[in-house]
């Protein structure tokens, strides 16, 4: 019964060319577009960088720094356990976990010492001094870069006045103590070179040949990879066009209505929840095909790393076709017409796919944008694929994302078998 | 035996009336037509039959079994008025798609594809896909994916629209082969031509009632009764006309006359005729027709 639905819906496919190329071709070309266009470059973004900043340093020095970096409009810091603020200041474990689990793209660890360090300008008792430390997703080629930059221009603003003061008394350590006029003098100079003093902007430079503080970038994740955003453009571009392909197809569904089909399929044997059923398998096995081979085409095309992540590839691509082809029969049971379901559809696909992260990485996106995007499919499954390319979890760890996929699947049909009552009984 | 029954069947859709107390009998073996003017009410009817309208009353009895209304029942075959199959299927896949979907085993499939495929004529396009079918092509498969199941009731929703006269020849051939083995056949049609010659019953709906059934003779006595309409062309025109006759108004040499016994009637109007020196060119004698049954029935004015 149900491989004779398969067939049929088989053998339309397959004699449907345009179908065809929309649901296999396309997609390929626009991810290419894609991947060509920004893969290879990194985005650039106006959206907050989240970090978390790690103080094990607690000093005059490192508090200006957390402070100068709170203080940058384009990073959005978080210093303590819980995202309000108000828990135990992070630890290291704690914030190389946050960059693990993709809660914020880099983390700064500010080390015991920085401060003295800068103080003594790295030669104190001829120990290396401590370094800044970035622990990031390197294979995020924007946020890490950003943020490396932002630390340099703060950690070199912010501080100068203790560090100059610091290189005066050790000037006095060294070549003996200073005339009443000098100290006056310097007295005089110093506030300027504190944050927002006068000569601010030149004190960065000057300040920078003699600041102590190296900064080093530690990738938290296994290794860096260069494929990075190929993998995000391949899940977010294929579960977008899934979308499209699945809603498109199951308008085979009003085609049937149109042509008097569904009404004999009625009156043979299969009711409408086997012929539901029937589709459904028919959308969620052409999704994976679909999802199979943009990711294919991103492993020959562009080296995306896709057989060292099989599993997890297969459970989510599975799951989210499975979701997708439940989300197209909702839309095609939903609709009057051919027409109204691809006007309905490509409106709502459109808007999930920008708030879900397929089109411009969620990662990049405000909080609250975040937070929105969970509303959609797309988000869900995005975080799933980015769970097993980017942070190479092991399929237990995408339980969250497949239980909501799979909770939004049993919605859908329940959705769609509602709807088709019209159909069924006048 | 009656196989099938409908009592008084309504159904209103909002504010049209589309059944309004139907009720039919079919009989074991007979090809019975159903017919009725546009938006009578025949289509709601068989789709009632087929468990796809619920009715608001009346009640459908399947072999003197009450229908539960859900499912349609595995004895009936419906061909429905659209062309219901799947056009870049193949005629043979198809008609495999729709035995398998009606239950019909592998084994038993390829025979009974074998056997339509020969009653529709089709077996040399078997292997094209239906888009590229005639019509009347196309509807034979459609009549044919509804009977592959050997169901004991078909109802067809006008078999017959829009094909030329020797596939409609060919899909009576089809029907009438159906009856000699047993089916009941209910059959929409607006030919009215042909369910005369080839139904064995009529039953004549309108407004969602059914205003009459029976034989072609029955409807004729009850209805426009047995007379026959004879027209004489004469060489010159008629001064007067003989009695029962008439002169036609738009030409003045035809003359109409109704007559109830022709045998004894016609020679007397002749005879008339020539009495008066008329010299008669042609007679045509029309008996009564279930077009002029149907029209007496159901009026003039158009619906829908
Ligand atoms: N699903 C429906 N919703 C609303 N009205 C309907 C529906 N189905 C039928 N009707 C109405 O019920 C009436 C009977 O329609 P039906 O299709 O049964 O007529 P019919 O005898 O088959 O006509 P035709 O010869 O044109 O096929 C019509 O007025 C039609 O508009
Ligand atoms: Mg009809």
């Amino acid at each position: 019964m149900i491989a004779t639905l398969l067939r049929i819906a088989w053998t339309n496919l397959r004699r449907d060319r345009v179908a065809q190329a929309l649901t296999f071709v396309l997609p390929i070309i626009f991810f290419s577009i894609f991947a060509s266009v920004f893969g290879n470059q990194g985005g650039n973004s106006t959206a907050r960088i989240r970090i978390a900043i790690v103080d094990e340093d607690s000093s005059e020095l490192s508090r200006r720094i957390a402070d100068g970096l709170q203080k940058e409009t384009a990073l959005r810091v978080r210093r303590t356990s819980d995202a309000e603020g108000t828990g135990t200041p992070l630890d290291r474990a704690a914030a190389e976990r946050l960059v693990r689990d993709g809660d914020v793209p880099v983390a700064i660890v500010l080390p015991r010492g920085l401060g003295h360090a800068a103080m003594t300008f790295g030669s104190a008792d001829g120990v290396a001094s401590p370094r800044i430390q970035l622990l990031a997703d390197v294979s995020d080629r924007i946020a890490p870069q950003m943020v490396f930059g932002l630390l340099q221009k703060v950690a070199m603003t912010s501080a100068p006045d203790l560090i100059m003061q610091s290189g005066l008394s050790q000037f006095e350590r060294y070549a003996g103590k200073m005339t009443p006029q000098q100290k006056s003098a310097v007295k005089a100079w110093l506030p300027r070179l504190k944050p927002g003093g006068a000569d601010a902007v030149q004190a960065k430079d000057s300040a920078g040949g003699v600041l102590g503080i190296g900064i080093d970038t530690v990738d938290v994740m296994r290794q860096g990879r260069t494929e990075s955003l190929i993998s995000f453009y391949a899940a977010g571009v294929g579960v977008m066009f899934l979308l499209f392909s699945v809603s498109g197809a199951s308008g085979t569904l009003l085609d049937e209505v149109d042509s008097g089909t569904l009404d004999r399929m009625l009156s043979t044997r299969v009711g409408m929840t086997g012929l539901l059923t029937g589709k459904w398998i028919f959308l969620a096995l052409m999704g994976t095909a679909q999802l199979t081979l943009m990711f294919l085409w991103g492993r020959i095309a562009f080296g995306l790393d896709l057989f060292h992540h099989l599993p997890g590839f297969f459970v989510m691509t599975v799951v989210t076709a499975a979701a997708a082809a439940g989300f197209g029969l909702v839309l095609a049971t939903l609709a009057r017409t051919r027409a109204q379901l691809s006007g309905m559809s490509t409106i709502i696909i459109l808007i999930m796919s920008s708030l879900g992260g397929s089109m411009f990485p969620r990662f990049l996106m405000s909080e609250s944008m975040q937070r929105l995007g969970l509303v959609t499919f797309n988000a869900w499954a995005l975080d799933g694929y980015l769970k097993v390319f980017w942070r190479d979890a092991p399929v237990w760890q995408l339980w969250p994302q497949l239980l909501v996929l799979m909770t939004l699947t049993a919605i859908f049909l329940t959705l769609a078998r509602t709807f088709a009552r019209r159909w069924e009984v006048t | 035996m009656d196989v099938l029954t409908v009592d008084g069947a309504r159904k209103r859709f909002g504010d049209v009336v589309a059944l309004d107390g139907a009720t039919l009998a079919l009989r074991e073996g007979e090809l019975l037509a159903l017919l009725g003017p546009n938006g009578a009410g025949k289509t709601t009817l068989i789709r009632a039959i087929a468990g796809r309208v619920r009715l608001d009353g009346g009640e459908i009895r399947l072999f003197g079994k009450p229908l539960d209304g859900h499912r349609t029942p595995p004895e009936l075959g419906i061909v429905p008025q659209e062309l219901a199959v799947y056009p870049l299927l193949t005629a043979r896949e198809n008609l495999e798609a729709f035995g398998r979907l009606q239950g019909l085993s592998r084994h038993d499939l390829a025979g009974q594809v074998k056997w339509a495929l020969e009653v529709t004529a089709l077996g040399d396009r078997a292997d094209e896909p239906v888009k590229g079918f005639s019509g009347g092509m196309k509807r034979r498969l459609n009549i044919a994916c509804g009977v592959l199941h050997r169901p004991r009731i078909v109802l067809l929703d006008e078999p017959t629209v829009g094909v030329d006269p020797q596939s409609r020849e060919r899909i009576y051939d089809m029907l009438v082969a159906l009856t000699s083995a047993g089916v009941s056949l209910l059959l929409t049609t607006h030919h009215l031509e042909e369910a005369e010659a080839r139904c064995s019953r009529t039953v004549i709906i309108d407004h969602g009632r059914v205003i009459a059934a029976g034989t072609l003779p029955e409807l004729v006595d009850r209805t426009v009764g047995r007379h026959r309409v004879v027209t004489v062309r004469t060489n010159a025109p008629v001064d007067t006309p003989p009695p029962g006759a008439e002169i036609l108004a738009d030409d003045p040499r035809l003359l109409r006359a109704r007559v109830s016994n022709v045998a004894r009637d016609l020679p007397l109007l002749l005879g008339a005729l020539v009495a008066q020196g008329c010299e008669v060119e042609d007679v045509e004698v029309r008996g009564p027709s279930l077009q002029s049954v149907f029209i007496h029935l159901t009026g003039r004015e158009l619906r829908e």
